[in-house]
């Protein structure tokens, strides 16, 4: 789907963030995020005592206090902040969906056949069972299953892509989606959803988040956030005795202050990675929506993350779904040369990658040239549903090409044989794995030709990539053995299984399954829905029946089965993303300590002094300045909550060791770093 | 670190690591029920069963084994407390010692169940024979294998594919001490007395002194449960003076095998890991993880020590070491064993949670007196109590996998086992609870009346000695940093509390997690599964356990031994 990818940053969307990060000061709403809900607390807290301040009663000087106070309010307001520009992409997102959902009038048939009374009601009035007629130029107006006819239609407004697919009756091809178009033909349509549960719909609710829930990981990591956050609520709670032990026995200083120890708190309780949690969650989910995948949740987006074996079907994945002409096997009596000129006098008008494949392999092997069609005065007949055949009317001639089948039929009509050489070659051909495509020259059958599998380039780089993740990819394929063993050494995958039947391909996932591997797989076809719904994680083709999409866990709207891997890559970021951000959170702890406890304790103990490493200029713009530093990381780190920590296929080791250096040191380096420059402009500022 | 103490440090780490392996072999075997000792005391085992009423055959889902656990202890503590409370009329007490006191008897019950040892009372003073026999070191071999089979328990959690059960309780119980600690302990008691450890029910003899006055010499069964305290990291002395008495630690040679004898078990179940979920590498990778801690807090206490009192040396006193004198901070230690063996015991012992003592912590330097703190903080993981050390560990090394998993996009999983929120929870209760206990109970003790009567010195040092005793108590060390008046109705009951809760609220969840885990499946490693074997993960599991076991209590340090250090060495 082509749209309008928004800035970071976008004017459009940072304003109602802004207003939504007031809003979200309802405690209720901040009552879902724990770690949050404690700064919002220590907000209030403070709040109140530099109230009290004013009063002349303050436990400090009151500009201190207010400045402590104002900076835990931004810190709750950051990480609404986060969360809302993280929801406004969505909703920009599902805006753009809503679009797309127009009101369509239907043609109810009376009863469930071609041909009966048609009565017109609005498409939103449909209900699941209704039957509905749809003609050339029609929109179709639900989620349904052809149950008669053949129709080409323009899926383009779900998938972006503009060439028109076949929708039949039975077989692999017979869902529709609501909002696609008929181009040519008709199709009967059994609608299968009720208003509100298409597939638009259910889109448009899991954009706006209407339905996120916490994935396992995530409330994983909250538990772990709750621990550190109520551990160190036990530190700082349990400082006010120590500190006023420490001024009784030192006979000096005073006991440390509320507004200071709400500081330290806030310090130290992982706020950072708190605060972006949901930022993070929303805008994975927002990624799968980019590159066209709905999934049916965030639990099935994490579990890509985890996937070790990944099943491809050979078609369509690993090969071109078009093959392309490799041979021309023609009659008997008949030479090579004639066959190559009838096919491509044939497949001059055919702008199918076969078609131009036969007739690229013409001019390859007999030097044929392309020649002008209209010069010619040639009428070609275009593929249909109904015939399975295309082909060219010339000088009397009526050259025809098409599956073995077809050509049958059509020469039989004409009361021509079909040469059982022919038969024998046509064979062959398929059990080498290739495709035997029949020329026939009116009720003479010229030959065969050859159509072989091509292996997508780029394909053995992605296998590689995938197995420096970890992943093994298994090709599932109908051929037999030795064709499977041939392609699939070409395309590099791990293993293979050949003359896959759907028990042999559930057989294998169970077999992956119990060795403890976590199976991913694509599918498309009705026979392939018991696989789809073993495996872990399933991906269905928009293009594949509604049995397919409903066993499977998430939809492609491109069909693109290698989508798969960007699927796990965007499962991992996610993942990666919070896992590194915890990192940084927790070991930004030891410069604040370094800040605050100093700076807290002096007045009883001014030895501490030499805890100072940084050198902060004074007690009360150290603490300020590691609360300032605390909140404005959330913000800084915005942009890599939303974009997510970027995946690299490397071993697991290699990519620990990576991140490790970067958040784990880095989390400690840098607010050293960062606090020290607070300071030095508090104090150049003058501000404490 | 002067030669002397890095050849005792390196000779000691050489013979550990060789004794790893064969008894974590063998542990390994009998906890799995096919080692060649089964065999042997099988028809002892036979009777016991019998008399106990236990189905040998029947296996326990975590609850039961829980509560099976629960269960044991308390009778344990109703048992030790019964005997304190009516030793005077029972047999085996030649010098008539009195029933001790309510409260007292309540704590030592707590402690010596918990495997804690922290004693509040004198042993020469309060217990008589049978008591320590049949109630204290009853215990230390008891607490000892409680703490064993719990960690053999998360160990089977592990192993085990899709299982609904983690063993039966009764059976771990009765085999760990049949087949594991009551051999070692006859060996090392018997190795005691011949160096000279005293092994007798006699009356205390009066003795005349040199200088013609009289003294009392404590007699009793020592050597007997000399053995089972290190062997057991229990560390409850016989004696006040712990190992530190000529009649509990005699020898050099002795002093060498007890700190051995600390570390041998927790160190060989390390090995028992590797074994139990078959692969070695994993043991040693957790192993190495506690043994590089280890020896840095070891050679940063010896060199503290070793670097004497800045004060002595304004007053012109000579603190190096020289073929004449030991040099260092020689307050408060055995001049028989001198800093290094000092520095090194009080190291080990609150590395492991023995607690057995050889010297008076109280008076390290302040950063020399910070270490055995810091160790005890860790949540006793770095080798740690016999099994709680390495259960603790592993809820360190599933915490750290957690973070790392994420890190690398995936859901964590360690040995095979995915760590989900359920095990999350667990360990947050595992991590929390001990910090809560050291921190709020030594805050209850700092603004109390009852508890700041116990305090002797002034100062940060003041405050250090409550804080010691909170973590020591609630880690279940056990050790004293002295300079407590422990022995009060507030302290006896406050850190009994802490030492029940700091035990059993760890317990529970790693059992819960035990349950869980064996429930699950056990994941092949693939080229995508984050490898818990090499130096890698050694170094995010000591940087786990140092960032998250210290960081809560950074402030109460710099409060206490830090503020001391600096005020020493600012001339105050």
């Amino acid at each position: 789907m082509s749209r309008k990818t928004l800035a970071l940053f976008d004017p459009t969307l940072v304003k109602p963030a802004i207003v939504d990060s007031f809003k979200k000061l309802d405690p209720r709403l901040q009552w879902r995020n724990p770690v949050m809900f404690v700064v919002y607390v220590g907000s209030i807290l403070t709040t109140v005592l530099w109230a009290q301040a004013l009063g002349g009663q303050g436990e400090a000087p009151a500009s201190f206090i207010l400045a402590v106070a104002l900076w835990l309010w931004f810190t709750v307001l950051f990480a609404n902040f986060a969360e809302a520009l993280a929801e406004g992409r969505s909703k920009a997102q599902a805006a753009f969906l809503r679009g797309a959902k127009k009101t369509v009038v239907a043609k109810r048939l009376r009863e469930p056949r071609y041909g009966t009374p048609v009565d017109l009601m609005s498409g939103t009035d449909l209900r699941r069972g209704d039957v509905v007629l749809v003609e050339t130029g029609d929109m179709i107006p639900a989620d349904g299953e052809v149950i008669e006819g053949v129709a080409s239609v323009n899926e383009s407004a779900i998938t972006g892509e503009s060439a028109p697919v076949i929708r039949e009756s039975g077989g692999d091809f017979s869902a529709v989606t609501g909002g696609t178009t008929v181009l040519s033909d008709w199709i009967v349509v059994r609608v299968s959803v009720n208003p509100g549960e298409a597939f638009l719909d259910r889109m448009i609710a899991m954009v706006e988040g209407a339905k996120r829930q916490k994935t396992p990981n995530e409330i994983a990591l909250t538990i772990l956030l709750v621990a550190l956050t109520i551990i160190f609520l036990g530190v700082t709670v349990t400082l006010l005795p120590y500190s006023i032990f420490g001024v009784a026995v030192a006979k000096a200083g005073s006991p440390v202050s509320i507004t200071v120890l709400v500081a330290l708190l806030v310090c130290l309780i992982p706020t950072t990675i708190a605060g972006l949690l949901s930022a993070i969650g929303v805008a994975g989910m927002s990624r799968m929506m980019q590159a066209n995948v709905i999934a049916t949740s965030g639990r099935a987006v994490e579990a890509a993350g985890d996937v070790d074996v990944l099943l491809l079907d050979k078609t369509g994945t690993i090969t071109l779904g078009n093959r392309q002409a490799a041979a021309f096997l023609p009659a008997p009596g008949l030479t090579e040369h004639a066959l190559a000129d009838a096919a491509q006098l044939a497949s001059l008008a055919d702008e199918t990658p076969e078609g131009r494949s036969i007739v690229v392999l013409a001019k390859q092997r007999f030097n044929l040239r392309e020649r002008d069609i209209h010069a010619l005065g040639a009428t070609f007949i275009h593929f249909s549903a109904q015939t399975r055949m295309s082909g060219v009317n010339l000088d009397g001639r009526q050259i025809r090409k098409g599956s073995a089948d077809a050509i049958r039929q059509y020469v039989e009509a004409l009361e021509g044989g079909f040469p059982s050489p022919v038969t024998q070659t046509v064979n062959e051909v398929a059990g080498r794995g290739s495709t035997p495509l029949v020329v026939a020259d009116g009720a003479k059958v010229l030959g065969v030709i050859e159509l072989k599998d091509i292996v997508k380039g780029g394909i053995k780089e992605r296998f590689t990539e995938l197995r420096r993740m970890g992943i093994k990819t298994v090709m599932i394929t109908g051929d037999n053995r030795l064709t499977a063993a041939a392609i699939a050494a070409e395309a590099g995958v791990d293993d293979f299984l050949a003359e896959a039947t759907p028990e042999a391909k559930l057989a294998l996932i169970r077999q992956h399954q119990a060795e403890g591997r976590l199976v991913a797989m694509t599918g498309d076809g009705t026979n392939d829905a018991p696989a789809l719904a073993q495996a872990d994680v399933a991906v269905a083709m928009n293009s594949g029946t509604q049995a397919a999409k409903e066993a499977g866990n998430m939809v492609d709207l491109d069909s693109n089965p290698t989508k798969l891997i960007e699927i796990v890559e965007t499962g991992k970021q996610m993942l990666m993303t919070r896992g590194s951000l915890t990192t940084f959170s927790v070991a930004n702890d030891i410069a604040k300590y370094f800040a605050i406890v100093p700076a807290a304790f002096v007045t009883t103990y001014p030895q501490l002094a030499a805890l100072n490493v940084m050198g902060l200029a004074s007690p009360a713009s150290a603490i300020l300045s590691a609360v300032i530093f605390n909140a404005l990381i959330i913000i800084f780190l915005i942009p890599l909550a939303l974009k997510g920590v970027k995946y690299r296929p490397l071993g697991a080791a290699v990519l620990l060791r990576r991140n490790l250096l970067i958040y784990g040191l880095g989390g400690v380096i840098v607010p050293f770093v960062g606090i020290k420059l607070i300071d030095m402009l508090i104090s150049l500022a003058g501000w404490a | 670190m002067t030669p002397h103490a890095w050849l005792l440090l390196g000779l000691y780490l050489f013979i550990l690591l060789a004794l790893v392996k064969p008894l974590g072999i063998y542990i390994a075997n009998v906890m799995e029920g096919r080692s060649w000792a089964l065999r042997v005391g099988g028809p002892i085992e036979a009777i016991i069963y019998r008399l106990g009423g236990v189905r040998k055959e029947r296996t326990m889902g975590w609850l039961q084994y829980a509560l099976a656990l629960l269960l044991f202890n308390t009778l344990g503590v109703f048992a030790v407390y019964a005997l304190q409370r009516l030793q005077l009329w029972l047999p085996l007490n030649p010098q008539q010692m009195a029933n001790v006191g309510p409260d007292s008897a309540f704590n030592t019950a707590v402690s010596f169940v918990t495997n804690t040892n922290w004693q509040g009372y004198a042993g020469e003073t309060t217990m008589g024979y049978l008591t320590q026999m049949l109630a204290l070191t009853v215990q230390n071999f008891l607490s000892a294998a409680t703490g064993i089979v719990v960690v053999i328990a998360l160990i089977r959690g592990f192993a085990r594919h899709t299982a609904q059960d983690i063993g039966n309780a009764w059976v771990d119980l009765t085999r760990v001490t049949l087949y594991v600690l009551l051999p070692l302990a006859l060996i090392f008691a018997v190795f005691l007395v011949s160096q000279g450890a005293i092994q007798n029910f006699a009356p205390y003899q009066d003795v005349a002194t040199l200088e013609n006055a009289t003294q009392t010499l404590a007699m009793g069964p020592v050597a007997s449960q000399e053995a089972i305290k290190m062997i057991g990291t229990n560390g409850g002395g016989f004696f006040n003076a712990n190992s530190a008495h000529p009649y509990e630690n005699p020898t050099p040679l002795t002093n060498f095998f007890q700190m051995l004898s600390i570390f041998l078990i927790p160190g060989a179940l390390c090995y028992t890991l590797g074994r139990m979920v078959g692969d070695t590498r994993q043991g040693w990778a957790v192993l190495a993880a506690m043994a590089i801690i280890f020896v840095v807090a070891a050679v940063a206490a010896i060199a503290f020590e070793q670097q004497g009192n800045p004060l002595f040396a304004a007053a012109d006193v000579d603190q190096t070491a020289s073929a004449t004198q030991a040099g260092g901070n020689m307050e408060g230690k055995e001049t028989r064993f001198g800093i290094a063996d000092s520095g090194l015991f009080a190291t080990l012992t609150t590395a492991a949670s023995c607690g057995a003592v050889i010297a008076m912590h109280d008076s390290f330097t302040p950063l020399g007196g910070m270490v055995p703190l810091v160790m005890m903080q860790l949540g006793e993981v770095v080798f740690g109590g016999v099994g709680s050390g390495l259960y603790g560990m592993l809820v360190f090394a599933i915490m750290a996998v957690f973070i790392a998993g994420l890190m690398i996009g995936r859901t964590p999983e360690y040995l095979g086992k995915k760590i989900e929120a359920y095990e999350m929870k667990m360990t947050a209760i595992a991590i929390l609870v001990t910090p809560l206990l050291v921190l709020g109970g030594t805050a209850i003790a700092v603004m109390t009346a009852a508890g700041q009567a116990g305090i002797f010195n002034p100062g940060p040092h003041g405050f250090s000695e409550v804080l010691y005793a909170l973590t020591s108590a609630g880690n279940n060390n056990g050790s004293a940093f002295a300079g407590l008046s422990a022995n009060t109705p507030f302290y006896n009951v406050m850190l009994a509390i802490a030492m029940w809760f700091g035990r059993l609220a760890v317990i529970m969840p790693v059992l819960a997690m035990a349950g869980s885990l064996a429930a699950k499946k056990r994941l092949v490693a693939t080229a995508g599964t984050l490898p818990t074997h090499g130096p890698l993960f050694v170094t995010l599991l000591i940087g786990t356990v140092l960032l998250v076991g210290l960081l809560n209590y950074v402030p109460a340090l710099a409060l206490g031994p830090m503020v001391e250090h600096f005020m020493l060495w600012a001339g105050r």
